[in-house]
């Protein structure tokens, strides 16, 4: 389809068929590409793109569950000429490491946010994740998960982007190729965001795990449109002033 | 030229003096002074301090900073220093070098903000998770916290591994006059594992901080380099003081702000004839074992450990000496220091035993 980035490594992608992680990594790869990557440090997180270190040929700091924003924050100030990212899943970012995401957002660390809201927690074996949508099966919300017992999906981009210290924030799904190519844009233009020191930057992606949904990787492409995307809008929720085009 | 210090500035000032330019924490008493010094005193040479908000983020703000090749540090103490398990285990894992000061308080729990050495086991037996080990430095005075910073920066580096500071909360307020050590240049080794982008390497490999050994044979060829390393550190790195033992026959056992009274009383009973020493172990891990042996301590007929706590170190110095002396033990605990005539009489009881 594309050619192979030289970013990418020779390692074939561990992850299940139909998985967004190796669309993005891809991405990524591209996209760092028209940086520097010999500038660059990738922090990684605990859940599937655990072993992303593997598949991106730069240098990686591997964090602990939820701790990356934190590990970058040390990164960047020690070095901080170099572009620096953490790359996080849902479970990842938004449950156990909500602290060290929303502070690292509020002090306008430097840094770029990559964040995999697949709605599950993918490697531990689908249980529900703070963004599981309501009425979504998971093995920890057998019965599908019901507000009044297990409470909201919680939107991150929305939260952060009411925060200063955020320059930009953005949603983007990967089920057509038209959103992956403005996933790309908004990948390139929070890493400008980071280069021209304006601020922290994310860009959520919706993102499909077909395993745990119980679908095939063309229904989950669907299931992104008809249950993600419902409830998780796309687009720019922050952007700087000027710039960054 | 001598100065009055406080312990926690001193902590501050002699970071500094190590070449260390970087601090995560998150207040806590009775630490409170470190950051408040560092606060103040890491932008004047170049460095960064930043209060985290928590004390997670503050030990994962280090790992980042040691991955990048800095010296850095945090400091905290007992409901912070458990909140840093995790950290510190994955600093060990990682063979990240970082300092950690821990200037203890009454525990468990909220406890209270009185001195103890309660923590003794969470410092030197772990606390985090995995099978690893932290360099443990006690300091009895704000003079040596001079020369335990330093050693603990040198001692990070060297063998690429966390190194804590402890001390409890009598250290961290006491103000005592200090000779500060001339300002020299500080020249870490250089550290060409760390992740600091590929630009910074002529031949542009790449490295990786990482933890992650998912195949157990891999981990346990890790795990085997890590002890090959700590039986090396337990070799070449214990330290202790002796104080009048070569004779004594009645040898205290005390680390810390505690070995200083546990000192007095062996001045006292020494009056009245007793012959008393007392063995301060200055590294915790490695425990300084050698400082026991039956021809180190020739004369010894028994052996009491003082501390402030429940009972901790006295398991080290019981396995140091292995059954070949009776090892008691006297402490107060929950923030109460145990006082001199408390332990005075306890030593004249053993006295009268011994006889
Ligand atoms: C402190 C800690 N708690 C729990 C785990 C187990 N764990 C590993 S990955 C994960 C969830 C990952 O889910 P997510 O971040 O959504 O990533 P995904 O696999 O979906 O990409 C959990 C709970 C851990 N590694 N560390
Ligand atoms: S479990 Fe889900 S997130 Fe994990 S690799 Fe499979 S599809 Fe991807
Ligand atoms: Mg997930």
């Amino acid at each position: 389809m594309f050619k192979r980035p030289a970013l990418l490594t020779e390692k074939n992608f561990h992850y299940c068929p139909g998985c967004h992680h190796g669309i993005m990594h891809r991405l990524l790869a591209e996209v760092l590409e028209e940086f520097n990557p010999e500038e660059t440090v990738g922090i990684s997180s605990v859940g599937c793109s655990v072993f992303i270190y593997d598949y991106l040929d730069i240098d990686w700091v591997a964090a602990a569950h939820g701790r990356a924003p934190a590990v970058a924050t040390g990164v960047k100030r020690v070095k901080p000429d170099r572009l620096v990212f953490t790359y996080q899943g849902d479970g990842d970012l938004a449950a156990i490491g909500t602290g060290e995401i929303v502070h690292a957002a509020a002090r306008g660390e430097k840094i770029t946010a990559i964040f995999i809201n697949n709605a599950v927690y993918g490697m531990t074996g689908g249980q529900m994740a703070p963004t599981t949508l309501t009425g979504q099966k998971t093995t920890t919300t057998p019965e599908g998960r019901n507000p009044s017992q297990q409470g909201y999906p919680v939107k991150m981009v929305e939260m952060l982007s009411v925060l200063d210290g955020v320059a930009y924030a953005a949603r983007v799904a990967l089920n057509t190729p038209k959103r992956i190519l403005d996933a790309k844009k908004a990948l390139r233009k929070a890493f400008k965001v980071q280069r021209a020191n304006l601020g922290f930057s994310i860009v959520e992606v919706l993102s499909a795990c077909p395993t745990n949904w119980g679908v095939s990787p063309v229904e989950a492409l669907k299931w992104v449109d008809e249950k993600m995307i419902a409830y998780y809008p796309l687009g720019e929720y922050k952007t700087p002033q000027e710039g960054v085009e | 030229m001598k100065v009055l210090m406080k312990g926690n500035e001193a902590f501050a000032e002699a970071a500094v003096r190590a070449g260390c330019r970087y601090f995560f924490g998150y207040p806590i008493t009775p630490q409170s002074e470190v950051p408040h010094y560092l606060a103040k005193r890491l932008p004047e040479v170049g460095g960064v301090f930043l209060q985290a908000e928590s004390e997670v983020a503050a030990i994962n703000m280090v790992y980042g900073a040691a991955a990048a090749g800095a010296r850095v540090m945090t400091s905290s103490s007992g409901p912070g220093i458990s909140l840093m398990q995790e950290g510190i285990s994955y600093l060990a894992g990682a063979e990240l070098p970082a300092v950690i000061v821990n200037i203890m308080r009454g525990g468990p729990g909220l406890g209270n903000i009185a001195p103890t050495q309660a923590d003794y086991f969470q410092a030197v037996k772990g606390g985090g998770h995995g099978d690893y080990r932290v360099i443990v430095l006690a300091p009895a005075n704000v003079g040596e916290i001079f020369t335990l910073m330093e050693k603990a920066f040198d001692l990070a580096d060297k063998y690429r591994m966390p190194v804590m500071v402890l001390g409890d909360g009598i250290l961290g307020q006491v103000m005592e006059p200090v000779e500060l050590p001339p300002l020299k240049e500080v020249n870490p080794p250089p550290k060409p594992w760390a992740a600091t982008g590929k630009i910074e390497r002529n031949d542009k490999t790449r490295r990786i901080i990482n933890s992650l050994y998912i195949v157990p044979e891999e981990n346990e060829k890790h795990l085997e380099q890590q002890f090959a390393k700590y039986r090396q550190i337990e070799e070449s790195e214990p330290l202790h003081e002796n104080f009048l033992v070569e004779d004594a026959q009645i040898i205290l056992v005390s680390f810390g702000t505690m070995a200083r009274i546990a000192k007095s009383v062996v001045l006292k009973v020494r009056e009245r004839g007793i012959k008393a020493g007392l063995i301060r172990p200055i590294t915790l891990w490695p425990f300084p074992k050698k400082a026991f042996t039956a021809a180190s301590i020739p004369a010894a007929k028994k052996i009491l450990t003082v501390e402030m706590n429940g009972g901790q170190m006295v398991e080290d110095v019981r396995l140091a000496v292995n059954g070949r002396i009776e090892v008691d033990f006297f402490g107060r605990t929950g923030g109460m220091v145990p006082e001199s005539n408390q332990i005075m009489e306890k030593v004249l009881a053993i006295a009268r035993e011994v006889e």
